[in-house]
């Protein structure tokens, strides 16, 4: 076990840590939230940085997950076309948030499926209309949405265990528990699919597409792979959103999600592991900082924006990568004035 | 039948509006190659100005109509200058991230200005609609049909008939070439980009007095103007034109007589079904990127 492994259990242990000291619950409520929100980033990240396909559609994935988690949860009845009767009994949240993950990873399915027809500009409107087109459905299927009205008391996770003990996720010190044990788990899953045969097929896909088509690789069934997790995991926030705020309404299918999301996974850097994390801790704690400083949401948004433009113009690469390169930079030039003691330059 | 001929009158309306929309979002991608996220805001900013002209400063309508569109000219040109400039070399997904970036900060400026509250333009047309045989229309909307047609004629000379035009032409088919026949790139993004937006602004105060003016406006407006050009083809113009009107009606027809609820989602089915049968658009001469 090597020294930066140590240092990652080191920090995951701290996180762990936060609900024993933190006493604060509205510092608690920020970290539940950026931590929702890096998990979805970091499924951006699988489409985004590994496969380099823009998807801004993403934010469907997270309401899907956050909408059919809630309805199975509460139960719901609906009238289909055809006088077809669905009706579905309140389910266990466990098994409503399993249910959510499936349904976003299938949508993720049929949309990858669809749109990976097209690349570029196309992919990028494909995705941007799916996403309008799902916020749309929720707004107007009140039957099964409420549609504006909301989906109001959704329950918060409970597990129980008969006999031994049961466990609540009502409150907020287990909530955050709960959102960093998800994101711990989507880290680990999505580092060991990335280093695996099917990541490096995306890198290969993502560099030099015709290329990796005539070695052999499979280009579309690989992306609707990454497509497919990106989806479960943003669709598995959007369910710990829903049973966190206990309240979902269309408003969750907002465009301005997915720039956040966005803005996350291109800050920190994409297309590396701790790329959205890095991001995402900026982008999930700006907001309170600015608002703590009494700035108005509208002028919180401007800064978003400009600092968008600022980190493409001046960051492209990320803060990860520029720090990699940075370190890099910094040993290889102490190795050189090491070994060349006369020579005042930095290595190139 | 006359419920029909009601809507069919309407969309065409609508549509004259949708392909100016349409015809400047394209002209945009198809020269600079650039999905620009900022169209629909240069169309909230077109509506806010002529509701400034109006109704702050209290100008003549038809005057206040030119003003913003030239504002909006000036505020493109601006947008080219000061964030594409420097961006020439740079791939598509790059400057479609600091698009949005211009985007979120533009619109939040405009709803910091003006606040959330809707407003409303005064037009000088007479309130009473005019009506032929079984089928009535505002004068407001014709006027804003109209203008929408004299603009499309407009733009088209201007691309087919003028030397910048041919520039242009130029640019689009090969910007290397272009550049080595002494085409001045520079200009012709930056009367590209002015132009396509002097036209979004122009749908913008056509269509602020029809309806009502409020920040986030342009969000549906960049939406639907992505799904024209998709229609029709990125890049190209007579793709947009029709693809504007073929939109207005899906809208009309759909939200008579499926569900309004769904109007702004005509645009998207539509997207997404002319993509799984012709991905390139109805028109389009070149191949798709990708």
């Amino acid at each position: 076990m090597n020294q930066l492994t140590l240092l990652k259990l080191a920090g995951v242990a701290l996180l762990y840590s936060v609900p024993l000291w933190m006493t604060d619950l509205y510092v608690l409520h920020i970290l539940i939230i950026t931590g929702i929100f890096i998990i979805a980033a970091m499924s951006l990240n699988l489409l985004l940085g590994y496969t380099g396909q823009l998807s801004l559609g993403h934010v469907a994935f997270f309401g899907i997950g956050a909408y059919v988690s809630s309805l199975m949860s509460l139960g719901f009845e609906v009238t289909l076309i055809g006088d077809l009767m669905v009706s579905v009994s309140r389910k266990p949240v466990w098994l409503a948030m399993l249910v959510a993950i499936a349904v976003a990873g299938l949508c993720g399915w049929v949309i990858g499926k669809i749109s990976f027809k097209v690349r570029g500009a196309y992919f990028v409107i494909v995705t941007v209309s799916f996403a309008e087109v799902v916020r749309l459905v929720a707004l107007n299927w009140v039957e099964l949405t409420q549609g504006p009205m909301a989906l109001n008391n959704i329950p918060a996770l409970r597990l129980e265990f008969p006999g031994l003990f049961e466990l609540s996720f009502l409150r907020k010190p287990m909530s955050y528990t709960l959102v960093l044990t998800v994101a711990v788990v989507s880290y680990i899953l999505i580092r060991r699919l990335v280093h695996s045969r099917a990541g490096r097929a995306m890198v290969a896909l993502r560099e030099n597409e015709p290329l990796a088509r005539s070695v052999g690789v499979d280009v579309t069934r690989y992306l609707v792979l990454a497509t497919v997790v990106a989806a479960a995991l943003a669709g598995a926030a959007g369910s710990l959103y829903a049973h966190y705020v206990r309240i979902v309404d269309p408003d969750i299918f907002l465009f301005i999600y997915t720039v956040t999301m966005v803005i996350m996974v291109v800050t920190g850097g994409k297309g590396t592991l701790a790329g959205p994390l890095v991001g995402g801790v900026i982008f999930g704690l700006l907001p309170e900082t600015l608002r703590a400083m009494a700035i108005k949401p509208e002028v919180q948004w401007m800064i978003y924006g400009v600092l968008m433009v600022l980190v493409v113009y001046f960051l492209p690469e990320g803060i990860v990568p520029a720090v990699r390169n940075w370190w890099k930079r910094r040993n290889e030039s102490r190795v050189a004035v090491a070994s060349e003691p006369s020579s005042s330059g930095a290595a190139p | 039948m006359d419920q029909l001929l009601q809507h069919a009158l309407n969309a065409l309306i609508l549509g004259g509006t949708y392909a100016l929309l349409g015809i400047g979002l394209t002209l945009i991608f198809g020269i600079m190659k650039l999905v620009n996220f900022t169209h629909g805001e240069l169309y909230a900013f077109g509506a806010y100005m002529a509701y400034m002209a109006v109704m702050v400063l209290g100008l003549n309508f038809y005057l206040s109509l030119v003003v913003a569109v030239l504002l909006g000219v000036v505020l493109g040109a601006a947008i080219e200058f000061v964030l594409l400039r420097r961006l020439r070399a740079a791939d598509i997904d790059t400057t479609m991230l600091v698009m949005i970036g211009a985007w979120i900060a533009l619109q939040n400026a405009e709803q910091l200005t003006w606040t959330g509250v809707a407003k409303s333009i005064d037009n000088p047309f007479p309130s009473t609609p005019l009506v032929i045989g079984p089928v009535s229309v505002s004068y407001n909307r014709l006027f804003v049909f109209i203008v929408a047609l004299a603009l499309i004629g407009a733009t088209y000379a201007l691309i087919n008939r003028t030397k910048l035009g041919k520039a242009m032409r130029a640019t689009f088919q090969d910007r290397n070439t272009a550049a080595l026949m002494g085409v001045n790139i520079d200009t012709i993004y930056m009367a590209t980009f002015a132009l396509g937006s002097g036209l979004a602004a122009a749908a913008g105060a056509l269509l602020g007095p029809v309806f009502v003016v409020y920040p986030t406006m342009g969000d549906l407006a960049s939406l639907k103007a992505f799904a024209i050009v998709i229609l029709g083809g990125l890049g190209s113009i007579p793709g947009a034109t029709i693809g504007g009107f073929i939109l207005a009606f899906m809208e009309e027809l759909g939200a008579g007589y499926i569900s309004s609820g769904y109007r702004d989602g005509m645009g998207f089915l539509l997207i997404i079904v002319i993509l799984l049968i012709k991905p390139t658009g109805l028109f389009a001469q070149k191949e798709r990127i990708g």
